[in-house]
């Protein structure tokens, strides 16, 4: 009790003594001003230097912002239905939220990771992982869509998730919560022993982006909390950081902090391959989801998968465990691959390892003990360094590729420069409040472009003007071109970003689709030309085949339907120009709008409850006669004989 | 080879890249359209400068009722004839016939492109005026008459929201070239004559 009334006091004083710090630079700023306008502003009809892809937390989705203007220029659907763009609404985007629990419309979101070659950005992918119904989802950069998300099964929680390696060979996956592994009716009391961890490899097909869960590698009952990939010297291996070594199942913020010093895991996953090879794996009867879309078709396919290939952790050379103190956080690693931080959020210090060190304490078996077999490394044996008294509650570290490592402190509510090597402080700025990610693009690769820090903060307060007791959520932008860092811009976020990721615009523009064409237009109900139209019925069920073009549906008088009945409008786009998508919407239907890209066919379900004539409409204002493209449909009570019959400008 | 001949063979060979090169290019610019929408003409074909071009150009002409830019016409059937007729006659003057012929054979051509051009004239005036009397929008002259949406001959002209250019491509230059050289090879071929006779 001493000791934490101690404590408290310590970080007390610090706080002030950081706040003080803060107000001194902000009277400094004023000089500045008028240069952060400038560098900030993108003249109308210019473009971004950057794309950040800020995650969308809670909101389930990811965000796609322009750097340095922070204007928001797309929210891409993803593990939320989006009744805007029809995603998990339509029939073909449906099968896209399947899980093993079934049709899961939301998750939480939190760290995007693109897709890299060689150690750099190359562009092709988005990763993010849904915390929440443990999966992972691809998103397109040619299209700016979801067209992947794979469940992961043996998982709770999936937050040390989804990063990539440095040949995108494997996206990585692993339990927040540790659970019984396979699941069983188990009492809560019984964790210490009993309860698992896994850390899930998700390999990423060189040539289509396809993702298959490769294996998985069975862990001590830990928290696993962020994870990053080894580049240059170490490519060949995964740092994933832990908490609760304790194995606490109740009151973690107390029990759960015991422990002076947690790990981060070294995963060898060259080593784990040969394992497999080697055929040492045991296979684990499993369910999970698959669902992928197809581009060609417009459709969404779910396939439950049934097995999965589980490694024991404690394999000779597969996983050492590095002490590291104080329930470390942020896993990072700089671009030349030799330093692993760990950044320990109870603490005031960022503890440094030497993957050099790592390897020779292997080879020396400098070992302090093991955990379920699996070798815990000699502290002092590892450590490369140690930032003193940096900050309070040290968070995440990325590199700007340039020597020096930039830390957010959430407690203390500000992002730290240091110099790689030397561990020493070299500039500290305030964020407005308590910061939890940050993001350099390219910081997280061998390359990063180190000409801005966002850093995506936890608590907004007063920042902008009010709107009611929930507030925007909120980045901030500085320039780090310079020998201390600058603030440019405060950005309101959606969700509550946690992660992103930024590249620069022009690895992605030249490859950004306008348009979808019809030749290559394979869904199973498309109508691709008006010759295609018609509506056919098959017992209860009617079946739509419509067409779209400035500024008319085909058909757009349809009358035959019965109340009763489940009709099935399936909608062609029959544009090829870009930027020209329709939406249609139709009164009283339970579901969305679908909002449909030139090219595209989409469908959507209508059940009429009511005898009369009904409405649909284009949703999306596409020309000058927007507001004539419409229709009719008339429903006939059930036990009308009225035959089906369509047509348009008679 | 003398060079009048030399010179009347490349005449006659010139006009064979109207198999390669548009004719004539037709661009149509609007702040929409920061791509601009284009059509090349060749001598057998309508193609679009980008992607799917002619479909959008068709989609914008709608609204005031112009009729589709055919997929094809009467002309691309003649145009490639007549090129070729035309080479192989120039070839064969180029190889036997007097100089004075060369003269004939630019005069044929210029003649034949005058009706290329009054022909391609009256397809776009008849594109620009036969308008769908059901068309969306009307719009009217000052005088109160239909207002016609005919793309310019040669340079360029605001059509309501749209600035349409109409120009040569290197097909029709080439062939023009053709018509040069003819002139050109007729001119060596005159002076030789004269030198010879002094």
């Amino acid at each position: 009790m001493k000791k934490i009334i101690y404590s408290s006091a310590v970080m007390l004083c610090s706080l002030i003594l950081f706040l003080s710090c803060g107000d001194r630079d902000s009277e400094n700023k004023g000089a500045l001003a008028s240069s952060a306008a400038e560098k900030v502003y993108v003249a109308p009809g210019e473009y971004d230097e950057f794309y950040a892809f800020i995650s969308g937390g809670f909101s389930g989705q990811l965000s796609v912002y322009g750097i340095p203007s922070g204007r928001l220029f797309k929210v891409i659907p993803v593990f939320s239905q989006d009744a805007e763009k029809a995603w998990g609404y339509n029939e073909e985007t449906k099968p896209m939220l399947q899980t093993s629990h079934g049709f899961v419309p939301w998750d939480d979101s939190h760290h995007p990771d693109i897709s890299q070659t060689n150690g750099e950005l190359d562009g092709r992918y988005v990763f993010i992982n849904g915390n929440n119904t443990p999966r992972i989802a691809k998103i397109d950069l040619s299209v700016f869509e979801t067209t992947e998300i794979i469940e992961i099964p043996n998982c709770a929680g999936n937050h040390s998730s989804a990063f990539v390696t440095e040949n995108t060979e494997y996206v990585v996956a692993g339990t927040r919560f540790s659970v019984p592994i396979p699941q069983a009716d188990i009492s809560i009391k019984d964790y210490k022993g009993n309860f698992k961890g896994s850390l899930s490899f998700i390999s990423v097909d060189p040539e289509d982006g396809g993702m298959d869960l490769s294996f998985q590698i069975l862990m001590p009952g830990f928290d696993y909390d962020l994870a990053h990939p080894g580049r240059g010297a170490s490519h060949g291996w995964m740092f994933f950081s832990t908490y609760n070594s304790e194995e606490a199942s109740t009151l973690l913020e107390v029990n759960a902090s015991q422990n002076d010093k947690d790990f981060i895991a070294a995963v060898n996953w060259k080593k784990a391959e040969e394992y497999i090879k080697e055929g040492k794996f045991t296979t684990m009867p499993a369910n999970y989801a698959h669902n992928v879309y197809d581009e060609h078709t417009h459709t969404a396919t779910s396939t439950m998968k049934k097995e999965v290939r589980v490694l024991d952790g404690s394999l000779p050379g597969l996983v050492y465990l590095l002490p590291t103190p104080k329930s470390p956080h942020g896993c990072d690693v700089d671009p030349t691959g030799e330093y692993i931080v760990g950044n320990g959020k109870l603490s005031a210090d960022l503890t440094v390892h030497s993957f050099k060190k790592m390897i020779s304490a292997i080879e020396n078996e400098q070992f302090d003990g093991e955990a379920y077999g699996i070798p815990i490394l000699k502290f002092e044996e590892v450590l490369a360094g140690t930032v003193k008294q940096a900050g309070l509650g040290p968070l995440h570290t990325e590199f700007d590729g340039k020597g020096n490592g930039y830390t957010t402190f959430f407690i203390s509510s500000e992002v730290v420069k240091w110099k790689v090597g030397s561990w020493e402080v070299l500039d500290r700025q305030p964020c407005y409040y308590s910061v939890g990610h940050l993001m350099i693009p390219g910081g997280n690769s061998r390359k990063p472009f180190g000409k801005y820090v966002v850093a995506m903060n936890k608590i907004t307060k007063d920042r902008y003007l009010p709107t009611g007791p929930e507030v925007t959520q909120s980045a901030q932008l500085y320039d780090i071109t310079g020998e201390k860092m600058e603030l440019l811009l405060d950005f309101p976020t959606i969700g509550e970003p946690h992660y992103a990721a930024g590249i620069p615009a022009e690895l992605i523009t030249e490859r950004s689709r306008k348009i979808f064409n019809l030749t290559e237009n394979k869904h199973k109900y498309a109508a691709t030309t008006d010759a295609d139209v018609k509506v056919v019925r098959d017992g209860k069920e009617v079946h739509v085949y419509m067409t779209m073009i400035r500024s008319h549906f085909n058909p757009d008088n349809i009358e035959g339907i019965k109340v009763g009945d489940k009709v099935y409008f399936h909608v062609t786009n029959l544009e090829q120009d870009y930027d020209v998508p329709h939406g249609i919407s139709m009164i009283g239907a339970n579901t969305s709008e679908l909002l449909i890209m030139p090219g595209q066919t989409e469908t959507f379900v209508w059940e009429p409850k009511q005898v009369g004539v009904w409405p649909f409409y284009c949703t999306d204002f596409c020309s000058a006669l927007h507001q004539e493209m419409q229709g009719y449909v008339r429903v006939s009570p059930e036990t009308s004989n009225l035959e089906l019959s369509w047509g348009l400008g008679d | 080879m003398d060079r009048s001949r030399i010179f009347m063979t490349l005449a006659a060979l010139l006009p064979l890249l109207l198999f390669v090169f548009p004719l004539w290019t037709i661009t149509l610019e609007a702040p929409q359209y920061p791509t601009p929408l284009g059509m090349n003409i060749y001598i057998n074909d309508f193609a679009d400068k980008n992607p799917h071009d002619i479909k959008n150009i068709n989609l914008m002409n709608h609204y005031v009722g112009m009729k589709y830019i055919p997929e094809a016409i009467p002309e691309f059937k003649i145009f490639p004839v007549t090129i070729i007729i035309t080479t192989v006659l120039g070839l064969l003057l180029a190889w036997k016939a007097g100089y004075k012929w060369f003269l004939y054979w630019g005069i044929l051509m210029v003649l034949l492109s005058a009706a290329g051009i009054y022909d391609f004239y009256l397809w776009e005036h008849d594109y620009g005026h036969d308008l769908d009397p059901k068309a969306i929008l009307k719009f009217t002259n000052p005088d109160g008459s239909a207002m016609g949406f005919q793309p310019p001959l040669f340079g360029s002209k605001d059509i309501l929201n749209f600035k349409a250019h109409s120009y040569p491509h290197f097909g029709a230059l080439s062939f023009g070239l053709g018509i040069l050289l003819a002139f050109v090879a007729y001119a060596i071929g005159r002076n030789m004559q004269k030198n010879k006779i002094k």
